[in-house]
């Protein structure tokens, strides 16, 4: 299953922190010398915001969200060490400083989290970059997030920055990604941007305590590269966008280290896992017209021990206004193909997902998403329902559910999720 | 007789003076007004957004809204919200067309997405506002047809009826002011059963580079449900001069930071 792939290919730890293109930090050890890390960057960052005041008008943000989550697994776990009730309390500072008109700007944006799983307990540079625009131009230097694609139940495009998977199911939560992005926009061409990525972040993989882990605990540290140089292998990436009526087309190109691990089953019954150098090419096509989007996804991507092909291909019609308050309801549908083999991390590679987005457009922007994705091939089957809604002006509620239905026992991934249903209940406030 | 016959003869020459139905005189309005605010080239302004509801209880939004003036075809704009702060970010790009639909962008900052959505929905509320979109899309004359009413002093009052059988009403009776540059003082709006609906008006008006009325406020009130919408915008910038470089899908994700 595809979904289950992206979550595979994506968890979520700080190996490397690149400002303005040079190393800064080397993976530490210790945790609060992590933390201690992260605090001095957004002190270097404000401290040097602040001198620019004088000769010109900055703007400063600072802002912070703190989110109490309560995640409960109706099942006992199948591993050991796995628990039924998991409070965590996460942190998201951000900082932003932007003068010239708003064309230049320093952004940061911080994450902690604290969990039961000590993997999950993690922080992370989610963007700390510098960015300057100027007329048809846009530079941006440091760690900074990326997202590419049309398809909504997965982003098999996006390879920018590596998944945290740790953080959410859906893999939608990344990692900060050291580059430097050259944007540039011309009228009739479209957009050209180029990417230059230093440095390749690892995935980090739920512990012992954790949830929607495998068997095997899987150490982020023992899995190796197929690049001497390893993560510091010097990747490129290109993308072109553009729109024509009712078309918006990308075209990409990402030649590095995989975002996504390998795992080869040798015959004498060991593993052998590590990121492959990988040649992806990508497209993506969104034809909006009335109130449907037709959707395409596609790559191709080749590796010395991989090649495949996978597509995703869907289309999202809303019901606009439907008792004339604001209610809205969507449907959406999508077909995922993914061609690989043994070698793929996923057991599914022929399945449909459908689903509803509801929106009721009132004060508290209250908003239901429900889907489920299912097996053309087996009886496999994830169902899920994402709920939010604003309480004051200042809070935030979410709940989400998964629930993994007849898991065929032969799904290679999933089997190991079969009991891993949940719900999540998120109260967030904003500072 | 004779007397009905005599009004009837001076109604016909009034007509014929001035040679126009209500239609013509209707439109020629709607272009006087356009002309009157045409050469504004581009403005930034920033805007508070106060929702109330039927008892009095209100809720606050920010945003910033840039637009570009382009003649051959309709205005780009781009709106980012300051607050709440769980949306700060949100932002749209729009690039509205004389003709046929909108194209629009939607950029959400959590996960750094553009999306092109369907700028189909024309009669749904903006963000639990009692503004639908079309109420806030750029107003380009080809997008209704016109009816001259009646003349109260300065004031000219036309009727106007969407183009676009998506629109939510049947009609809007736009009440335009012909001594201060044809900018509106009030617009009716008539749902799909012609019944009112909505009033919107415009109050605290500020002449800006000697040409362009712009008002400091409107307020939307929803007769049939009662419940109000006031806009209220800070002093608008017309020295921005932004280009169309300001108006790309770079832009968006930039102004959505």
């Amino acid at each position: 299953m595809m979904l289950v792939d992206t979550f595979i290919g994506s968890t979520g730890n700080t190996n490397g922190i690149m400002i303005l293109g040079l190393p800064l930090l080397q993976y530490v050890q210790m945790k609060n010398r992590k933390v201690l890390g992260i605090l001095c960057l957004i002190g270097f960052t404000y401290g040097f915001a602040q001198n620019d005041d004088a000769k010109k008008k900055v703007e400063h943000d600072l802002e912070l969200e703190i989110e109490a989550e309560y995640r409960y697994f109706f099942d006992p776990g199948q591993f050991d060490g796995q628990e039924a009730h998991y409070p965590s309390l996460a942190f998201r500072p951000e900082y932003s400083a932007s003068w010239n008109k708003g064309y230049e700007s320093i952004n940061a944006k911080g994450f902690f989290r604290l969990d039961r799983d000590d993997e999950r307990t993690h922080w992370d540079i989610r963007e700390l970059y510098y960015q300057k625009a100027k007329g048809s131009w846009e530079l941006s230097v440091g760690l900074k997030k990326v997202y590419w694609g049309v398809i909504e139940s997965n982003h098999l495009v996006d390879v920018i920055n590596q998944t945290d998977a740790v953080e959410t199911f859906d893999g939608e939560e990344k990692l900060g990604q050291p580059m430097v992005q050259f944007s540039w926009i011309t009228n009739s061409w479209g957009t050209f941007d180029f990417f230059y990525l230093p440095y390749h972040r690892k995935r980090t993989f739920p512990g012992v305590a954790g949830r929607l882990r495998f068997g095997t605990v899987i150490n982020q540290d023992d899995l190796g590269y197929e690049s001497g140089a390893e993560e510091w292998r010097q990747d490129f990436a290109f993308r072109w966008k553009h729109y024509f009526g009712i078309f918006d087309v990308g075209l990409s190109h990402f030649y590095g280290n995989g975002r996504e691990p390998l795992f080869l089953f040798e015959p004498s019954g060991a593993i052998n896992s590590f990121y492959p150098v990988i040649h992806q090419s990508g497209l993506e096509l969104q034809a909006t017209h009335d109130a449907f989007l037709w959707k395409l996804e596609s790559i191709y991507r080749h590796a010395e021990a991989q090649d495949f092909f996978a597509l995703a291909a869907g289309l999202e019609y809303t019901f606009s206004n439907i008792d004339g308050n604001g209610l809205d309801i969507g449907i959406l549908g999508e077909y995922l193909y993914d061609e690989r083999d043994e070698l793929a991390l996923t057991a599914l590679q022929n399945d449909v997902f459908f689903g509803s987005r509801i929106a009721f457009n009132d004060n508290a922007d209250t908003s239901i998403l429900i889907g489920g994705i299912t097996d053309l091939e087996s009886s496999s089957k994830i169902f899920s329902l994402e709920a939010s809604r604003r309480f004051g002006s200042t809070w935030t509620v979410e709940a989400e559910a998964r629930i993994f239905n007849a898991i065929d026992e032969n799904e290679l991934i999933l089997s190991n999720f079969r009991d891993d249903s949940f719900l999540r209940i998120a109260i967030s406030k904003y500072f | 007789m004779k007397k009905s016959i005599l009004t009837l003869a001076a109604f016909s020459v009034i007509s014929l003076a001035f040679a126009q139905t209500p239609e013509e005189r209707g439109l020629e309005i709607a272009k006087a007004a356009e002309l009157a605010d045409e050469g504004f080239g581009s403005s930034s302004v920033e805007l508070k957004m106060v929702l109330k509801n039927k008892n009095g209880q209100t809720s606050e939004r920010t945003m910033t809204t840039r637009t570009l003036e382009l003649t051959e075809d309709g205005d780009k704009s781009l709106i980012a919200f300051g607050s709440p702060k769980d949306v700060k970010g949100t932002a749209t790009l729009t690039y509205t067309h004389k003709v046929g639909s909108d194209d629009q962008w939607l950029y959400l900052p959590s996960i750094k997405r553009v999306k092109r959505i369907s700028s189909n929905n024309k009669s749904g509320p903006f963000v639990g506002s009692e503004f639908a979109y079309e109420d806030l899309s750029s107003q380009e004359v080809e997008k209704y047809t016109y009816k001259f009413l009646e003349a109260k002093g300065n004031l000219l009052l036309v009727e106007q009826d969407p183009v676009d059988p998506k629109s939510g009403y049947t009609r809007r009776i736009v009440t335009y002011n012909k001594d201060k540059g044809y900018r509106i003082e009030k617009v009716e709006f008539y749902d799909r059963k012609n019944a009112l609906l909505k009033t919107l008006t415009y109050s605290d008006y500020k002449l800006y580079k000697n040409k362009f009325w712009r008002a400091a406020t409107f307020n939307m009130v929803n007769h049939q449900s009662n419940k109000e919408t006031l806009l209220q915008f800070s002093d608008y910038d017309f020295g921005v001069a932004l280009s169309e470089d300001d108006f790309s899908q770079v832009a968006l994700q930039r102004a959505g930071r």
